[in-house]
């Protein structure tokens, strides 16, 4: 079984976020990185799989500029078996179907079993590379998966639907699947992992000048939203907004 | 043909957000046209009956009786084909998210997700969690979009009729690889969040297991109910029933009492209807604070023992 997972390094939770000079993005300098929550989740189900199965190989991909080899070695210490940097610029590609074509070109030459992708990206959070990909590789897709059985050919996947609802899939193999958080307790890497995790391979793939593809869609602008709702602020020490507290919940909202 | 809005169907009813997807495209201008698929098209072109459309788009198939990705992807993209709709319009549903990007890379249409607003002739999408919004705009004839949850509000819907078409479409059963069982609901857990007048909810801001117990003694001394972010339940740290957010409960309380919470809009959607809205969050810029009525800058864990205890001897 060979296994590939998607893994994008993207701007921590609590990271500044500040605006680049021409607001087309976020000033990357003074941001933290971070693993993309779910794809953390889709690694660790990619790594559940291979021991169960006993054998086979699980290869972690990334696109981006040299900061993300940082999480392709945190893969490979929590115990990937090879890493893939498809090599851009620093500026990076926000165009979905320009990302989708990237990654398919080149998965086609690797002939994946099973390629595993988060279900949302935190900083474009487009929310369709892995079927995008799929499609493009002619493989079956799912999304939002929860659980999945692997079986002789095939994959069981457990969708989350609406509001509470689910529901089983069977898709044949080959199959891109993009993973839902919290299906499984993703593992932290031992010291032995980060350790061997430096002999590991990781190859640098530079897309060439004549597969330049042209995008379809285009992040011109980035800004702060708006609000329009009237908030009272609460700030101060401790103690003064301990008391302001009380204050509105036995004035204002009267629940006290 | 100027915009085509797929629609979907919620356990035989016209989805909510299907409808208020109907309003986005009216806003885009232009003759609207829909598409229903499967065995509850018929109910939901009756639904539909009173509003007005150009045309109500029927197609029925053996293989797509019930949803699944891979005869949707064909169906989708075959209509496409035939009707050549400039604009593609779907409600941003989890059924979108599973078939739509492969109508997108089929076609060769760029597809734009989540979008929250228009603004001239670009998109409006939040990006960064929440924390930034971005304008995207296409360069192709034809482009899909998917609105996000009340971004367009369904009472606007002109009253009027349509005509009803009934569209053949070839399928064979080579199309339809995967097999999909059907929906189910998992055991309710012991709690009601839903009608809880007060709810306590903990974010990832709460740092780590060993400080759940906080959230408790405040639900406590306030006489609440104790919900939780997605992130906390991944964790294990809090029982999963407990999740409030798109993927959870949807509740309305009197005071929606948070605690490190941060504001995704997957969260949001589940909790914007509470009267009172109390976010503690140690980041000013933090997006719940856009909804919230009470903005508490600070942390968590200083300020909500000293509150408690305040509570306790008031
Ligand atoms: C399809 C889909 C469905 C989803 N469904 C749901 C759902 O149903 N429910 C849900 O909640 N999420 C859902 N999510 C996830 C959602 O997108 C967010 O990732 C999640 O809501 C974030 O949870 P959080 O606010 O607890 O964590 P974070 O976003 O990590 O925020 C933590 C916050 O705590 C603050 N903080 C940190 N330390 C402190 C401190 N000591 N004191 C005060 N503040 C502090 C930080 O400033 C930050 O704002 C879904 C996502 C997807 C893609
Ligand atoms: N540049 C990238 N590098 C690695 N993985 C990516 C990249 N872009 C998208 N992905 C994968 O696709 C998933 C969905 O991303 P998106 O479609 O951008 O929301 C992510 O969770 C990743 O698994």
């Amino acid at each position: 079984m060979k296994i590939a997972v998607l893994v994008k390094q993207v701007p921590g939770s609590e990271s500044a976020l500040p605006l680049s000079p021409n607001e087309k993005w976020i000033d990357e300098s003074s941001v933290t990185f971070v693993m993309n929550p779910p794809d953390n989740f889709a690694l660790e189900e990619a790594l559940l799989i291979k021991e169960k199965n006993g054998e086979g190989e699980v290869v972690v991909i990334s696109m981006g500029p040299s900061r993300i080899q940082k999480v392709i070695r945190e893969a490979l210490a929590k115990g990937a078996d090879r890493g893939i940097q498809i090599e851009e610029s620093d500026d990076i590609e926000k165009d979905p179907l320009t990302v989708g074509k990237k990654f398919a070109s080149v998965l086609k030459e690797e002939n994946f079993d099973l390629v595993l992708s988060g279900l949302q990206s935190d900083d474009t959070g487009m929310g369709q590379t892995g079927v995008l990909i799929g499609e493009l590789l002619g493989m079956s897709t799912a999304t939002l998966a929860i659980k999945t059985e692997v079986k002789e050919n095939k994959i069981k996947v457990k969708r989350e639907l609406e509001s509470g609802w689910f529901q089983w899939v069977e898709l044949p193999l080959p199959a891109s699947i993009s993973i839902q958080s919290g299906l499984n307790i993703p593992r932290y890497p031992s010291l032995k992992g980060i350790m061997g995790a430096k002999k590991k391979e990781i190859k640098e793939i530079l897309l060439s000048a004549q597969n330049q593809l042209s995008n379809l869609q285009s992040m011109d602008k980035v800004s702060i939203p708006q609000t329009s709702k009237q908030t009272e602020v609460i700030e101060g020490d401790t103690e003064a907004i301990v008391a302001r507290i009380v204050d509105v919940l036995k004035k204002d909202i009267k629940v006290i | 043909m100027d915009t085509l809005v797929v629609l979907e169907s919620s356990r035989g009813s016209l989805h909510r957000l299907s409808k208020e997807a109907i309003a986005g495209a009216k806003s885009l201008g232009g003759t609207v046209s829909v598409l229903t698929i499967g065995k509850d098209a018929d109910s939901i072109a009756q639904e539909l009956s009173g509003v007005q459309l150009d045309e109500i788009l029927i197609v029925k198939n053996e293989y797509v009786e019930s949803y699944n990705a891979d005869g949707y992807a064909e169906i989708v993209s075959q209509v496409i084909q035939s009707e050549s709709p400039k604009n593609i319009v779907l409600g941003h549903t989890y059924q979108t998210r599973d078939f739509v990007p492969r109508v997108s890379a089929r076609l060769d249409i760029p597809f734009i997700p989540d979008i929250i607003s228009l603004s001239e002739s670009s998109f409006v999408k939040q990006v960064l969690n929440a924390k930034l919004n971005a304008s995207i705009s296409s360069t192709n004839d034809q482009v899909i979009l998917s609105f996000q949850s009340a971004a367009f509000s369904d009472e606007s819907l002109e009253a009027g009729g349509s005509e009803v078409r009934l569209l053949n479409i070839n399928l064979d059963s080579t199309i339809v690889r995967s097999k999909s069982e059907d929906p189910f609901q998992e055991e309710a857990g012991d709690v009601d969040l839903e009608s809880a007048e007060i709810l306590v909810s903990v974010g990832r801001g709460i740092e780590k297991e060993e400080n759940i117990p906080i959230a408790f003694e405040l639900a406590k001394v306030l006489n609440a109910e104790v919900s939780a972010s997605r992130p906390v339940v991944d964790a294990g740290w809090i029982d999963s029933f407990r999740q409030v957010g798109s993927s959870g409960s949807n509740v309305a309380p009197k005071l929606y009492f948070s605690l490190g919470v941060s504001g995704a809009i997957q969260h949001v959607v589940g909790m914007k209807g509470s009267k009172s809205i109390l976010a503690i969050n140690k980041d000013p810029d933090a997006p719940i604070f856009e909804i919230a009525d009470y903005a508490v800058i600070g942390d968590v864990l200083e300020i909500v023992p000293k509150l408690i205890e305040a509570l306790e001897n008031s």
